[in-house]
């Protein structure tokens, strides 16, 4: 596909996908714990600024509440808890395993890469409605052709907490 | 957005993607990995909203999922993901806890009670 226009709308995606990379390869390579959560936090954002370009409002703010609001203070909350700071940091010692992971990323990157997109190359333009995703539309959706899913995710969730709090109060 | 092609967002998505399995693989501290499964999660939950956008989907001819269901079901697909990432994430975390109660010590290298 060589007719690409640089339009505005490529230049802030591109804007936006770069810092997604950046944070997300800042998680694996911070040495520190707090660090690294803090870069998936910028991530969790960003991701919800792409959402939020998609047209799917009502993801990009469940993204915003759940993930950075919820997910990402359990885990920063964890951190403080065990104390992992700079002081008792794990040196990830140099070990064969970084230059096996790193080339493993890479040849499956490269593999997906090359099954997956050439034959979506020629999608440019969306074709869902540009409502389709407001609070509207999935509310309606989520509570007519997806109740039941919907009622096994609660229940599924009740397990969970169910499961949290007796991993919390048990004595070893 | 209108201008920015279907690939580009799968190839963000497969980046992040790769990215947490990198970081599952090469790093030794389980909060760390437990983040880079986030990473991964999210990474699945652009390419669904992505396709959910773009409505690629070769087989609409015949197809008994109507078009306007095609684009929500992406999006339902999200939200049973965050809801069972929220629901890993508390017992993981939990689990975490616990280990760290018992041995004060939480590389993932030395834990190995299960290997018999």
């Amino acid at each position: 596909m060589s007719g690409f226009a640089i339009t505005g709308e490529l230049l802030f995606f591109a804007a936006l996908a770069g810092l997604a990379m950046l944070s997300a390869v800042g998680v694996v390579a911070f040495n520190n714990a707090v660090r690294s959560a803090l870069c998936l936090v910028l991530n969790f954002f960003v991701l919800a600024a792409i959402y939020f370009t998609l047209n799917a409002e009502m993801m990009g703010i469940t993204q915003v509440v759940v993930y950075t609001g919820a997910i990402m203070v359990l885990f920063l909350f964890v951190i403080m808890l065990l104390n992992i700071g700079a002081p008792q940091l794990l040196s990830d010692k140099k070990d064969p395993k970084t230059a096996v992971g790193m080339t493993l990323g890479m040849v499956m990157f490269t593999l997906v890469a090359l099954q997956v997109l050439p034959g979506l190359m020629s999608k440019t333009q969306p074709g869902a409605p540009n409502d389709y995703g407001s609070p509207v539309n999935v509310g309606r959706a989520l509570f007519t052709g997806f109740i039941i899913p919907f009622e096994a995710v609660s229940i599924l969730l009740l397990i969970g907490i169910v499961g949290s709090i007796l991993l919390a109060k048990r004595r070893f | 957005m209108s201008g920015v092609p279907l690939a580009a967002y799968l190839v963000l998505g497969l980046f992040m993607f790769m990215t947490g399995v990198v970081g599952v693989v090469i790093r030794r501290s389980p909060i760390v990995i437990f983040m880079c499964i986030e990473l991964m999660l999210n990474a699945v939950n652009l390419t669904f909203l992505a396709f959910a956008r773009y409505q690629f989907s070769p087989m609409v001819a015949g197809n008994s999922f109507r078009e306007g269901q095609s684009a929500m079901a992406g999006q339902m697909m999200v939200i049973f993901v965050m809801a069972v990432a929220a629901a890993e994430v508390a017992v993981g975390l939990g689990i975490i806890m616990a280990i760290f109660r018992l041995r004060e010590n939480i590389d993932i290298d030395e834990m190995n009670l299960l290997k018999g």
